[in-house]
């Protein structure tokens, strides 16, 4: 395989940090690549729509032939009309599709936010500072093996059935692998670097600014992705117990009314949601490690 | 850097005593990594605008002087002073992979329209053309010559370069001798030269140092125009002394 096509991988997969340059980055850096080359490129990227397509198309053709009931696997027709319905005729059953989408996106923003910001914040504190290691990590690290999700019958006791338990839940899961990975990635800057600002006659926001937070971005940026993962997983773990609103009461609703269309569209629904965050982290990511393009390409 | 940061180990710096001219002044320091006595005692003052090189086997604490004297060490003894401002090159060009090679060249720099000021330093040491380069995309010597742009730019009275051409090819090398004799020519820093080789020790210096069992064993005066002819009979004459004080030379040996 070429690096080229490698690339081409990298791009549509949500795969590791280091395949991330963007198709954009690669043509301006290379702006003499040939036009077949580019062309070819352009034909994986089309390539890779086969295959999901050909899924979809053998799954609705199934229906069409009645080898599957719909009952169990609603065809993809179904789901979109469906879908379509609860975006424009709300139902007291299930409320309305963007409604449930808005509860459910709050909820997953405000536990983002929290876990996120703490997260960050904790992981600086102890990878620069000695006695915020000793006060901060051990703790980080009981929390990091403690079973998640083992949390929410503890959680209802203390915080009840509304939205605060669930969005604790978020937090905490989003919170857990960002903190880890920052706090490493902190941790392994080169110290050397740490000698060339103190040469340099830096100060400590130059040093936290130039050395610190580029340094540890990379990882920090890993620490992203899964901690978003985590988020979205917590989310739809909650949101199943005990919610009155949102997606998850809306695919708790359609359990009980055997409406699997129903369910499918809430699990389509979570699925773009994430892949909108992964879209930004990987904006986030092209922006900040534009430096490291050129190491990859070369 | 100023005076303040880089000066004082163990005994305060005390101007009263130090020559006016010397732009940095050791007496006495003493370091050791444990148990093992790296500088016994080392005394070495380099004079405004002079170059002086520094040799010594490997070992031999030549890199633990150098960063005593960049205020990177200070758990040695004795007396030190830096009379002015220094500046340092690593032996690693060790630029900040994230911020293109304008902003390396500008960090740090207190001074109005710093972008402007590393344009012009970058431009001196030939890099005009890679202002917005990231530092990845540079060769070996590319990089060089942007830490030395970086520690230009600073105006420094004392330049302290450890082992900056050491990983760089023989043809690169000998362009950046050339360079920096250039820079030397136009700005005339004192350049305190930390190397392990001692044609370039030869070429550049106008005093060799060399560094033995932790004091300066051995010393040569060079008052050669540069650049010099490298089979200059005085320099063949130094060459052979510098290399059999280091132990390393053979009679009949090609050199």
């Amino acid at each position: 395989m070429s690096t080229y096509e490698q690339e081409a991988v990298g791009i549509a997969t949500l795969g590791p940090v280091q395949q991330t340059v963007t198709e954009e980055q690669a043509t301006e850096l290379h702006s003499t690549v040939s036009a077949p080359r580019a062309r070819r490129r352009r034909r994986i990227r089309w390539q890779r729509l086969v295959s999901p397509l050909a899924l979809l198309g053998i799954w609705q053709l199934s229906h069409v032939f009645n080898l599957i009931s719909p009952g169990h696997l609603p065809p993809p027709s179904l789901i979109a009309t469906t879908a379509v319905n609860l975006i424009t005729h709300p139902t007291p059953a299930y409320g309305s599709l963007q409604g449930a989408l808005l509860v459910s996106l709050e909820r997953f923003a405000i536990g983002f936010a929290l876990g996120g910001s703490v997260a960050v914040l904790l992981a600086i504190t102890a990878g620069l500072s000695r006695i915020g290691e000793a006060a901060i990590d051990p703790l980080a690290q009981m929390i990091r093996t403690l079973p998640l999700f083992g949390l929410i019958p503890v959680f209802i006791v203390w915080f009840g059935i509304g939205t605060l338990p669930k969005v604790l839940l978020v937090a905490l899961g989003a919170a857990v692998p960002l903190y880890l990975n920052t706090y490493s990635g902190i941790r392994s800057i080169d110290g050397r670097l740490f000698e060339l600002g103190h040469v340099l006659g830096l100060n400590r926001w130059e040093l936290l600014r130039n050395v610190v937070v580029p340094s540890a971005l990379p990882q920090a940026l890993v620490g992203l992705r899964q901690s978003l993962g985590a988020a979205w997983l917590s989310l739809v773990v909650a949101e199943q117990i005990n919610a009155n609103a949102g997606l998850g009461f809306m695919i708790n609703q359609a359990t009980q009314f055997l409406r699997n269309d129903v369910i499918f569209v809430a699990l389509f629904t979570y699925t773009l949601l994430g892949l909108l965050t992964d879209w930004i982290v990987r904006i986030l990511e092209r922006r900040a490690l534009a430096w490291r393009t050129d190491l990859v390409i070369r | 850097m100023s005076v303040a940061t880089s000066a004082q180990i163990g005994v305060a710096q005390s101007t009263s005593s130090t020559a006016p001219a010397a732009v940095a002044e050791v007496r006495g320091l003493k370091r050791a990594f444990g148990p093992r006595g790296v500088l016994n005692g080392v005394d070495l003052s380099v004079a405004a605008g002079e170059i002086v090189a520094l040799i010594g086997r490997s070992g031999s604490g030549k890199s633990t002087l150098l960063r005593a004297l960049a205020g990177l060490d200070r758990e040695g003894t004795g007396h030190l002073a830096v009379n002015g401002t220094a500046a340092v090159a690593f032996q690693d060009a060790r630029l900040l992979h994230w911020r293109r090679v304008r902003e390396n060249v500008a960090l740090g720099l207190r001074v109005e329209d710093r972008e402007r000021v590393a344009e012009v330093a970058l431009r001196e040491v030939g890099l005009g053309e890679h202002l917005r380069a990231w530092p990845l995309t540079l060769s070996g010597g590319e990089a060089q010559r942007v830490s030395l742009a970086r520690a230009l730019v600073r105006e420094p009275d004392l330049m302290l370069l450890d082992e900056p051409f050491g990983a760089l090819d023989a043809i690169t090398r000998l362009s950046m001798h050339r360079l920096l004799l250039d820079l030397w020519g136009r700005h005339r820093p004192a350049i305190l030269l930390v190397t392990h080789d001692v044609d370039e020790a030869l070429a550049l210096a106008d005093r060799v140092v060399l560094l033995a069992d932790g004091r300066i064993a051995h010393e040569e005066r060079i008052a050669l125009e540069r650049p010099r002819e490298r089979e200059h009979h005085d320099l063949v004459e130094k060459r052979v002394r510098l290399l059999t004080e280091l132990g390393v030379y053979e009679k009949g040996a090609v050199l």
